[in-house]
């Protein structure tokens, strides 16, 4: 059944239209052309299709019920099933003997463990969702923790101008400071270098002073004459009796 | 299907049957069938049973020949 569509390929590729020119991307279609929807996907469906006794779709019953009723497709089942074992489409053999037995032992099976397996199974699903589940609220939580912190980094930067306001007082008072330090030195240096000024104004004086009266002393001295000496030594002499005598008396 | 039975000869027409066509169909018949019954939260037994009851009425179809030679009468 393959053969005639394998045969007829190539033709059917020659018959596409040449790939665009070389160095353009080699595109025979327009990729991306519809929008990206970005609606939710929609939950998976609680149940399945119906099915009745585990071989046929409810649909079929449906379908059947406005002209035959409840029993049609029962009726329509036995009727073929007899049709198929009179004409031996379906041959009754060994075959047919071992399927008996394995689909007895199966649906006896089924009936007894399916709904333990079933709750199993639904158990291990619920676990995976809940895990899933609690990811995600993990994840919601930690974004709205972090909304909220930005929030406050928000609210915190809005105090920045009373930062800078303290920053510019701090510097200000440093200029300030500087300012009147280096005021002080200018007033130390001058006032030393006028101190000094005064101190050898003071120096000079004080020795052309001294040096005056030694030379005065030493003139003086130089100008008593021996005569000179005797006679005052004599005056003195005369000056202490007298003054030995007022003492006398006023004693 | 919404395809009435007068119609059914010029929408077989209609299809598509290259190869690409024939996987196309095969591919959407595939996801039809397994988004409804097998791809749900409780799934029952009769998504994967109708699957092995085709398979056996399709392998018992395959071997009909071999099987023909155990009938029991020859003219029905």
């Amino acid at each position: 059944a393959l053969c005639p569509l394998v045969l007829t390929a190539p033709a059917a590729l020659r018959a596409l239209p040449p790939p665009a020119a070389v160095g353009v991307l080699h595109a025979t279609r327009p990729l991306h052309t519809t929008q990206q929807s970005l609606a939710p996907v929609s939950p998976l469906p609680e149940k399945g299709g119906e099915v009745r006794h585990g071989l046929i779709p409810e649909e079929f019953f449906q379908f059947l019920y406005p002209k035959t009723g409840v029993t049609g497709p029962y009726m329509l089942g036995t009727g073929l099933l007899l049709y198929f074992l009179s004409k031996e489409i379906y041959v009754i053999n060994h075959e047919t003997a071992a399927a008996a037995c394995i689909l007895t032992v199966i649906i006896y099976g089924i009936k007894k463990f399916g709904p333990s397996v079933a709750a199993f199974a639904d158990k291990l699903n619920e676990e995976k969702i809940a895990t899933a589940q609690a990811m995600k609220n993990e994840a919601i939580q930690t974004l709205q923790t972090a909304i909220e912190q930005e929030k406050k980094e928000q609210w915190r930067a809005e105090g920045r101008s009373y930062l800078f306001d303290a920053k510019r007082n701090n510097i200000a008072m440093l200029l300030e400071a500087n300012y009147r330090e280096r005021l002080l030195m200018v007033y130390n240096e001058v006032k030393k270098r006028l101190d000094y000024q005064v101190a050898m104004q003071t120096l000079k004086r004080q020795k052309e002073q001294d040096h005056m009266i030694q030379w005065v002393e030493k003139n003086v001295i130089q100008s008593i004459t021996p005569q000179q000496q005797k006679d005052s030594i004599a005056k003195c002499i005369l000056d202490l009796k007298a003054l030995s005598k007022s003492a006398h008396a006023a004693v | 299907m919404d395809v009435k039975l007068g119609q059914l000869g010029s929408w077989l027409a209609m299809r598509d049957f290259t190869p690409g066509g024939i996987m196309g169909a095969v591919r959407r018949g595939y996801d039809r069938y397994y988004n409804k019954y097998i791809n749900v939260r409780k799934g029952g037994l009769g998504g994967i049973s109708m699957v092995l009851a085709g398979y056996i009425v399709l392998s018992y179809m395959w071997s009909y020949s071999h099987v023909k030679h155990d009938r029991r009468r020859k003219y029905h």
